[in-house]
């Protein structure tokens, strides 16, 4: 209780700073208004639908991008490490695109997929993929030798003992590769929306920043790290939960 | 099944670096129900040789025949147990001893029945939801162990699977393996660098040289089919560990001198 306390009180004096800083004149209340003010201003975004039809436009995609860059990101990873000519073929392309700023490929994907979802997904997979991706190699090419050895002389089939021992042996590094791409995600999600303006959580920060409704727009801001935040939480207890076996 | 081993040669071919050349020319044969030791100093090739044998490496030079039959790759007739315990860390004990089970196409009830029976008999009742993790280094390896007699392998193979022990969790185990081998009796194939293991576990010690591993002598240890704490202080017992040692002694002083230099 008390660690909670501990843990949550820089949060108040911030919030706290927030609120009184603008009205006691420290900042200019149209650079950041007082923290009362953006929380109308949410009651007022969460009323008028605003906030659920963005956030629905947004989790979507979100949920989309990611779904498919952990999948495609698993199954590439692992093989890679599975498959030497798979790992020939792949692996320099990823140290090429290592280095590349994810958002630099939104506006390709606009090229190539339009001004709609398409392109928000696209983006969101791609820049999901590479975290999964090497976590899933790395994971599959640490699997103890003696594992499937195991597995093999207990009578498994080669397929088996990949689905059966080199997935659930490199789960730790794919759940941790999965947790970068859970917030590159956020980012992704929002710097396209930013780009696309038509609806989602980035389109409705970007949209009330441009009309000068700047306690809508910190509100839009709050809603996107709380969420975050909370994202990445539940997604750390779903880990623990199933790494239980690390002891 | 009786196993037989004929000019069998093998050579590591590392990513970088030369090629190794493990083992020389190794004939051996054992018999059914016979256990086997493979002794000698570490690094000479004894833990390729069971390897070759379980199908884990493929057979580049001679042949190793399993009941008549060449070893083409691993099979549920060759159980093995590694040093490291080798157990899948996310499954639970029973999960883990269950695995094996599963691929034996047993019905369910059949195989839950197994797994209990094998619990019991490697003393493990009130761990079967715990993980690895949770487990000791002895019952680790009595884990695996039950995992690897779940399938009724008619071959044991053991690569140094009480290395990792220490020395009263080892005595223990020796005690266990022999009881479990009298309840069902296997071909058991048992590397060790463990002089008096060896003499303590085996029918006969084959002592194998410094790399290129080569059969160097095989030395009787069978004390007219008694094991175990029945010979443990008797002079015989003392004379065999003596003269393994004196064996074995030689090939780990050539094998460090070809390592410092």
């Amino acid at each position: 209780m008390k660690s909670t306390l501990t843990r949550y009180t820089p949060l108040l004096l911030l919030a706290v700073l927030w609120e009184i800083a603008p009205r006691l004149g420290f900042i200019d209340p149209q650079t950041l208004p007082p923290l009362s003010a953006v929380v109308r201003a949410w009651i007022g975004l969460l009323r008028d639908g605003d906030l659920a039809t963005n956030g629905l436009s947004s989790l979507q995609n979100l949920v989309a991008g990611l779904a498919l860059g952990i999948v495609v990101g698993v199954v590439l990873g692992i093989s890679m490490a599975w498959y030497r000519p798979v790992e020939v073929l792949i692996n320099p392309l990823i140290r090429v695109l290592y280095p590349l700023p994810r958002s630099a490929l939104i506006p390709v994907m606009i090229l190539w997929f339009g001004l709609g979802a398409a392109s928000k997904i696209a983006a969101v997979f791609l820049g999901c993929l590479l975290p999964v991706v090497i976590g899933a190699f790395n994971g599959a090419r640490g699997v103890e030798q003696v594992l499937i050895w195991s597995a093999l002389a207990a009578g498994a089939k080669r397929h088996q003992v990949l689905w059966e021992v080199v997935l659930p042996a490199a789960m730790p590094e794919i759940l941790a590769g999965i947790r970068n791409a859970l917030a590159l995600s956020f980012i992704l999600l929002v710097a396209a929306e930013f780009i696309i303006s038509q609806r989602g959580m980035g389109y409705l920060i970007s949209s009330y920043g441009e009309g000068g409704a700047y306690d809508a727009m910190f509100a839009g801001v709050l809603t996107v790290s709380a969420v975050g935040f909370f994202a990445d939480r539940a997604y750390l207890a779903l880990m623990g939960w199933a790494l239980r076996w690390r002891g | 099944m009786g196993i037989s081993f004929r000019e069998v040669s093998h050579t590591y071919r590392p990513p970088r670096g030369r090629p190794v050349l493990a083992l020389e020319n190794v004939s051996l044969d054992v018999r059914e129900r016979e256990f086997l030791a493979l002794l000698g100093p570490s690094g000479c090739g004894k833990s390729t040789l069971l390897y070759l044998l379980g199908g884990f490496l493929p057979v580049e030079a001679g042949t190793i025949t399993v009941g008549g039959r060449p070893v083409s790759g691993p099979g549920p007739d060759r159980g093995i147990v590694f040093q490291n315990f080798a157990l899948f860390p996310w499954k639970t004990v029973r999960q883990n001893i269950l695995y094996g089970l599963e691929k034996q196409r047993l019905p369910r009830a059949a195989r839950e029945k197994r797994a209990q029976d094998l619990i019991e008999l490697v003393h493990l009742r009130g761990f079967e939801n715990s993980y690895p993790a949770q487990l000791s280094g002895g019952m680790k390896q009595r884990v695996a162990i039950a995992r690897t007699l779940a399938i009724d392998p008619a071959i044991l193979l053991m690569d140094e699977p009480f290395g990792a022990l220490d020395a009263q969790t080892r005595a223990l185990m020796h005690e266990e393996l022999l009881a479990i081998i009298r309840r069902t009796p296997k071909t058991v194939v048992f590397v060790t660098h463990d002089v008096r293991e060896a003499v303590y576990l085996a029918d006969r010690v084959a002592v194998m040289s410094a790399r290129p591993g080569r059969i160097k002598e095989i030395v009787d240890t069978s004390f007219g089919g008694e094991r175990g704490s029945e010979i443990a202080g008797t002079r015989e017992f003392t004379e065999k560990v003596e003269h393994l040692w004196g064996l074995v002694r030689n090939e780990a002083i050539i094998a460090q001198e070809r390592q410092g230099s």
